[in-house]
């Protein structure tokens, strides 16, 4: 069959529509879960209002974004078996454990706590609505981690056997599956990248009330929250990639060798600012390279050798027998630079950021802001013009999406930075598909998930534009005095929920 | 009992909480049309199961990943095979989510109406299909020697299977309007007592009729007690509700969706997807199962995870005890 239409083909582009779309609120719900709790329990601790306005400020914009992410999420629970039996029936034994893990302790946690927080303003005293919302915060976590346990399997299995007989792979070691420094290394690396991502979008959404002068105090704090967020989830996102990448260059090294398009091996061996090559060739046509650097990235030496996509085919060959063992290197390759460019530009952002609305001592003390005054950006003694203060605030608008892009581009470059592998050394892509489901079948279900998707994507931004314009909402009586029983107070019983559907 | 059979009761035990649970968010879906006359009644329906249909839909994530994890032949055969109306129901699902979340958000006349509607369609769905879908498992369909369905998706809908997913909605149905009774305050919960006569008595009729061909196609001893439990719950739930006692109606109309589902479960031990082309090629408990390994871990899990659940998400039922009408209905939107 024309490869283009070949079910291996179809249900990889599925996989990848669907799970690339799902892991955009994936991430976000995972740090603003998290900075919203935060923003809470600085309301429970100091009674400030702005905090309570940040606080459902944030809230809102969260609950937009993980609407999406859980409704998404089902698709993935079930998707396995639709598209990918033999793979099922083959790793079931293994990878079936995690996903259970994911839905029988984080799922059940998240959806249910997240309702009583959507509805609890009103029924619950005020410290038990608080340990609700970072009860979800707890279970976003859990379920990153276990499904991230679950891929870290597929990248570099363990703690399992090949059963000849049933003719599939059966768990020996479940904790090597959830301790195995691919596992931690992965959610080191994914967690950071979700505050990387939270903070850009935190600092983005202040930046733009900043420049219109608008809900100044709840934005300040929000900005601050934002940069100091975006900053330390940057160094993290940075260092964990970094020991991440040192782990895939041992475990799987055509994987590094095509992110650097690095054809054969070299001692020492550069790191790749831009290249052009020719695949069918195996070379490089054009190359832009520091080096030793790769060397040093790779090894923390600035000497030793790395391997090379064609040393490695070959090594592949002799342990697999005859074979492509290469993934498709320009997309290996772009993918690495996109998800390191696009990470590191809205870092770099978030410290000259945090630079610029730098406070107390390191300012001079006439430059100082009160809580409702628009802070001045200060690149040295004296504050940005108008115009530079606006260029910044627009920036950090504009690339607040920046860190969504080197997520998706993270992913794609892991996942098929590993083909053909599904399990790398043990299962091959092609041989994982169900090969009792048709190609219309995967044409119709894919081109349903894609538009359904499409709008749903319009629909959500759209909403989240309204309410990021409409700013933090005026506080009521009702929000100042929570609860002090739970079930509520039965003061008046025909008063209006806080919340209704 | 070996572990494989304790871990077919336990995803049995997955898809009674599923169905008990979501069987009742679904019925009051359907309800936005058949029972609410304007928006605030929509509202009050909605909002009965605000706080909770996110918990109870993640029954269905927990039995689709159990599943998977100690039988996966069964995953693998079942969701392969049974692809487009699986589609359908994950779409129904997505849509149905982003409905209930969204639908306040603006206060638009088009878009509150395009929600509810979408409510109503993507509640009445799902329902019916899961009836469908389980009237195929416990009929059998056409697997062959190597676990695969080789059936098309016309084979899904005969008779037995159709007749399967009218008894799910209807039972869904009655299940919801008794829940709406006990949750609502004011005149929709008269509404509610009424209808849910007729819904019952319509959902009897259809369910006898279902569980009488399951039961004389592959029933045994304890299949028929469970179909005498089945009908006679949903019997006493009729009477109760004629009586007014909303919580007895309510529990017993659960107790027919238990006792269907472990009617469910009991015809078609051991097998977990019988084959219609040849005995052998059957998926059953030992066949289709997990290492004892795999199986031991998930027990500990279960054993550990689900007491906790039941728990926090009882207290969950008790926190938001309170009837809603109307007037606990605010204007505006946010």
């Amino acid at each position: 069959m024309d490869m283009a239409l070949a079910p291996e083909t179809l249900a990889r582009w599925q996989f990848g529509i669907t799970t690339v779309y799902h892991f955009l609120f994936v991430p976000l719900t995972i740090s603003l879960a998290a900075l919203t709790a935060g923003l809470q329990t600085a309301w429970v601790r100091t009674e400030k209002e702005k905090y309570l306005k940040a606080t459902k400020f944030w809230g809102k914009l969260f609950l937009i974004n993980i609407a999406m992410g859980v409704v998404t999420g089902i698709v993935q629970e079930f998707q396995f078996g639709m598209n990918w039996s033999d793979y099922s029936r083959f790793v079931g034994d293994v990878f079936g454990a995690p996903l259970a893990f994911e839905a029988l302790i984080a799922f059940f946690f998240e959806s249910t706590f997240i309702g009583l927080w959507i509805f609890g303003w009103d029924k619950l005293p005020k410290k038990i609505h608080l340990a609700c919302i970072w009860m979800v915060s707890i279970g976003t976590l859990l379920s990153a981690y276990f499904i991230l346990a679950a891929n870290s399997w597929m990248q570099h299995p363990v703690g399992y056997r090949i059963n000849e007989e049933k003719g599939r792979a059966e768990l020996t070691d479940f904790w090597a599956v959830l301790t195995q420094n691919t596992t931690l290394n992965q959610v080191f690396h994914s967690f950071s990248a979700a505050f990387l991502t939270g903070g850009a979008f935190m600092v983005g959404i202040a930046a733009f009330h900043m420049m219109r002068k608008k809900h100044i105090p709840v934005m300040r704090t929000s900005l601050r929250l934002g940069l100091v967020t975006l900053a330390v989830g940057g160094i993290l996102t940075a260092v964990s990639g970094d020991t991440l990448g040192k782990v895939m260059y041992e475990q799987q090294p055509m994987k590094m060798a095509a992110a650097e398009a690095l054809w054969d091996g070299e001692a020492p061996a550069p790191f790749s600012i831009f290249a052009y090559g020719d695949v069918d060739e195996g070379h490089n046509k054009v190359a832009l390279e520091v080096p030793g650097l790769l060397s040093f990235l790779a090894h923390s030496d600035f000497d030793s050798y790395v391997p090379g996509i064609n040393d490695t085919n070959e090594a592949l060959r002799e342990k697999f027998g005859p074979g492509d063992y290469k993934p498709i290197v320009p997309v290996a390759y772009w993918g690495f630079r996109w998800m390191i460019g696009f990470g590191m530009a809205s870092f770099s952002l978030g410290l000259l950021g945090l630079w610029l609305t730098r406070k107390r001592f390191l300012l001079p003390a006439a430059l100082r802001t009160g809580e409702d005054e628009v802070p001045h950006l200060v690149l040295l003694r004296k504050p940005l013009g108008t115009r530079l203060s606006r260029l910044y605030w627009l920036l950090a608008l504009w690339t607040m999406a920046f860190p969504l892009i080197a997520n998706s581009w993270g992913w794609i470059f892991t996942e098929m930075g590993r083909q053909p592998w599904v399990v790398y050394g043990v299962m091959q892509t092609r041989d994982a598909v169900s090969p009792g489901v048709s190609t219309a079948e995967v044409i119709t279900s894919m081109s349903v998930f894609t538009l359904l998707y499409a709008v749903l994507a319009v629909i959500e931004v759209k909403l989240l534009a309204k309410y990021v314009k409409a700013g933090p909402p005026e506080l009521s009586e009702a929000d100042l005095n929570p609860p002090t029983k739970i079930g509520g107070d039965l003061r008046d019983a025909d008063k209006p929920m806080a919340f209704s559907y | 009992m070996e572990l494989h059979d304790v871990w077919f009761v336990l995803i049995a035990v997955l898809w009674t909480g599923y169905f008990f649970l979501e069987g009742f968010d679904f019925g009051v879906g359907v309800l936005t049309k058949l029972l609410a006359r304007n928006r605030a009644e929509k509202r009050v329906l909605i909002n009965t199961i605000g706080p909770v249909w996110d918990g109870n839909e993640v029954w269905l994530l927990t039995a689709g990943g159990a599943t998977f994890a100690a039988f996966p032949e069964w995953y693998a055969t079942l969701f392969s095979g049974f692809y487009l109306p699986l589609l359908a129901i994950l779409v129904c699902l997505i849509v149905r989510g982003v409905a209930f979340e969204y639908r306040v958000k603006r206060p638009e006349e088009r878009w509150q109406r395009n929600w509810e509607t979408a409510v109503f369609w993507t509640s009445l769905i799902p329902a019916f299909l899961w009836g469908v879908a389980f009237g195929n498992i416990v009929r059998g369909v056409k697997i062959d020697r190597d676990l695969e369905y080789v059936g098309s998706v016309w084979d899904l809908l005969n008779p037995y299977a159709l007749l399967g997913g009218l008894v799910t909605l209807t039972l869904f149905t009655f299940h919801g309007t008794v829940f709406t009774a006990l949750k609502t305050v004011g005149e929709i919960r008269e509404r509610a007592r009424t209808l849910a006569l007729r819904v019952g008595l319509i959902a009897a009729v259809l369910a006898l009729a279902f569980l009488v061909w399951t039961q004389a196609a592959s029933g045994d001893g304890k299949s028929l007690v469970a179909l005498v439990v089945a009908v006679a719950a949903l019997v006493v739930a009729l009477t109760a509700n004629q009586a007014g006692r909303e919580g007895w109606s309510f529990a017993l109309s659960g107790v027919t969706i238990v006792a269907a589902v472990a009617m469910f479960f009991l015809t078609l031990f051991p097998n977990v997807m019988p084959s219609t082309l040849d005995a052998d090629w059957s998926l059953t408990v030992t066949n289709a199962s997990s290492s004892a390994y795999t199986l031991k871990i998930m027990t500990w899990l279960a054993a550990v995870a689900t007491p906790l659940v039941l728990l926090y998400q009882g207290w969950t039922y008790w926190v938001f005890r309170k009837r809603i009408g109307t007037q606990h209905i605010a204007e505006t939107a946010h």
